[in-house]
C-alpha cells in the first residue's frame, strides 16, 4: 500500500494535467462531439436508416461514431506533446514510464467516455431507443473504450515518431481493435434486443479478456515506446 | 558466408523436390473425396492442399516474428530485426497466397470470390494488419526505433490473433447459418480419409520447409542490403 499511493498520485497528477489542458482549449472535446454527431448523420444517408432496419443497424453506427471520434482523441494524445514540447519535460519528471502510460490512457478514457455520455442520449433520441437500457450500454462502452484506449495509447506514442504521423494512427489500430469492437457491437445489440446475459456471456468474456491482456501488454511495452 | 550460402541451396534445393512431389500426389495419386457431388466441387477440393499449408506457414512466419520482437527487446541484437522483418514479409506473401487460394475455391464451391463469413473477414484484416507493419517500419527514419517500434508492433498483432479466433467460434454458436459455410474451410484436411490426410500432411511439411527456405534467402538478402547501406555510410562521411 505505502507504495501504490504515491505512484497513483503521480498517474492522477498526469490525468489531471491533461483535463486542466483539456479544459482551457476545449479543441479535442468538442471536435471529437461534433464528428461522432457527424457520423450517425451521415450514417443516416449511407445506410437509409428506415424504421425497419434502424434497430438492427444502431449498435454498428454507435460504435463506428465512437471508434472514428476515439481515434481522433486518441491521435492528439501525444502529437499534443510533441508539438508543445512537452513531451521531453513528461520524459524528465522522476516518475515510471509505465506512470506516464497509465495517466495518458486514463486521460483518453475519460475524455472518449466524456464525448460517449453526451452522445449517447442523443443516439437514443434519434434511434427512438429506450432510455432504461441507458446504463447497461454505458457499462459496455466503459468497457469497449478502456479495451480501445489501452492500445490507443501506446500506438499513439509509437506514431508521433513516424513520418505519417496520425495517418498511421487507424491503420495501426483498427485491425488490433477488432476483438473489442465484434464484441462491444454483438453486446450493444445484446441490450437493444433485450437478450439475457447468458447469451452473451461469452463476448462480454471476450472485451474483458481483451482489456486484460492489451492493457498489460501496453503498460509493459510503453517502457520500450518511450525510450528515449 | 559459404557455409550459410550452401544451406541456403540445400533448403532451396530440398524445397523443390518436396513441392515437386506434392504436386505429382495431389493431382496424380489422392483420391477423389466422396462427400462432394460435382466434378468441380471435387477437383477443386484439391487446392486445400495448398490453401491449407499456406495459411499454416503464414502463421508459423508471424508467430516467428512475434518471438523475434520479444526477443528484440529484451537483447535489442539487430539479428532479431532482420529476422522479424524477414518473417513478416514472408508470411504476408505466404497469407496472400492463402486468401487467393480460398477465393478461387470459393468461386467455385460457393460461386462467389469472397463471402462476409467471419472467418474471411477476420483473416483479410490480419492480413491488413501486418501490412501495416511494413507501412509502420517504413514511415521511421532511424533504424534502432524502427525495429523497437516493429517489434512491439509484431508482439501485439500476433496476441490479437487468437482473440479473433475465439471470436469467429463463438459467432458460429450464435449463427448456425455460418457453421455450414465454414466448417468445410476449417476441417478441410481432417475430416478425410488416410490418403488423403497423409497427403496433407505432406503438403505441411513442404511448405514448412519452404517457409524456411525463403527465410534462409531472405535473411541473406537483408544482411546484404544493410551491408551496403552500412559501407554507404562509411564512404559518406570519409
Amino acid at each position: 500500500m505505502p507504495l501504490i499511493m504515491p505512484y497513483l498520485r503521480k498517474v492522477f497528477a498526469i490525468v489531471a494535467k491533461d483535463v486542466v489542458a483539456e479544459l482551457r482549449t476545449r479543441e479535442m472535446l468538442s471536435s471529437m462531439f461534433v464528428f461522432s454527431l457527424l457520423v450517425i448523420l451521415i450514417f443516416n444517408f449511407a445506410f437509409d436508416l428506415r424504421a425497419e432496419n434502424q434497430k438492427t443497424l444502431a449498435p454498428g453506427v454507435l460504435w463506428v461514431a465512437i471508434a472514428f471520434a476515439g481515434m481522433l482523441g486518441l491521435s492528439r494524445s501525444f502529437i499534443m506533446e510533441k508539438d508543445r514540447g512537452s513531451i521531453e519535460g513528461l520524459l524528465l519528471t522522476p516518475v515510471d514510464r509505465s506512470a506516464i502510460y497509465l495517466g495518458k490512457m486514463l486521460g483518453n478514457v475519460l475524455f472518449i467516455s466524456v464525448v460517449e455520455i453526451v452522445i449517447l442520449p442523443i443516439f437514443v433520441v434519434l434511434f427512438n431507443l429506450s432510455a432504461r437500457d441507458l446504463p447497461l450500454l454505458v457499462g459496455v462502452m466503459i468497457l469497449g473504450t478502456i479495451g480501445f484506449a489501452g492500445v490507443g495509447t501506446l500506438f499513439s506514442a509509437m506514431v508521433i515518431h513516424t513520418r505519417a504521423r496520425e495517418v498511421l494512427l487507424p491503420i495501426l489500430l483498427f485491425p488490433v481493435v477488432i476483438p473489442v469492437m465484434l464484441s462491444a457491437v454483438k453486446l450493444t445489440a445484446a441490450i437493444l434486443d433485450r437478450l439475457p446475459f447468458a447469451d452473451v456471456q461469452n463476448w462480454f468474456s471476450l472485451l474483458v479478456a481483451f482489456d486484460a491482456i492489451f492493457m498489460a501488454l501496453s503498460f509493459i511495452l510503453f517502457d520500450y515506446v518511450m525510450e528515449e | 558466408m559459404s557455409q550459410s550460402d550452401r544451406w541456403t541451396g540445400v533448403l532451396l534445393a530440398v524445397s523443390g523436390l518436396l513441392m515437386m512431389v506434392a504436386i505429382v500426389l495431389v493431382f496424380g495419386v489422392s483420391p477423389d473425396p466422396v462427400n462432394l457431388q460435382t466434378p468441380v466441387e471435387r477437383f477443386s477440393q484439391r487446392i486445400f492442399y495448398f490453401h491449407v499449408p499456406a495459411w499454416w506457414a503464414g502463421f508459423l512466419a508471424f508467430l516467428v516474428a512475434a518471438g523475434a520482437g520479444v526477443l528484440y527487446l529484451i537483447n535489442g541484437h539487430e539479428r532479431w530485426d532482420v529476422i522479424g522483418l524477414s518473417s513478416v514479409e514472408i508470411g504476408i506473401t505466404f497469407t496472400t497466397m492463402g486468401l487467393i487460394t480460398g477465393s478461387i475455391w470459393a468461386k467455385s464451391t460457393w460461386n462467389t470470390w469472397w463471402t462476409w463469413d467471419p472467418r474471411l473477414t477476420t483473416a483479410a484484416i490480419g492480413w491488413l494488419m501486418y501490412v501495416g507493419y511494413l507501412m509502420l517500419r517504413g514511415a521511421i527514419d532511424n533504424p534502432e526505433r524502427r525495429a523497437r517500434f516493429a517489434a512491439v508492433f509484431a508482439l501485439i498483432a500476433f496476441l490479437s490473433v487468437p482473440l479473433n479466433f475465439m471470436a469467429i467460434r463463438w459467432w458460429r454458436t450464435i449463427h448456425p447459418v455460418v457453421i455450414g459455410s465454414g466448417s468445410a474451410d476449417a476441417q478441410g484436411g481432417f475430416a478425410l480419409g488416410p490418403t488423403i490426410r497423409m497427403i496433407f500432411f505432406f503438403c505441411l511439411f513442404t511448405f514448412t520447409v519452404l517457409y524456411f527456405a525463403l527465410m534462409s534467402l531472405r535473411l541473406r538478402t537483408e544482411w546484404l542490403a544493410r551491408r551496403v547501406e552500412h559501407l554507404k555510410q562509411q564512404l559518406i562521411f570519409r
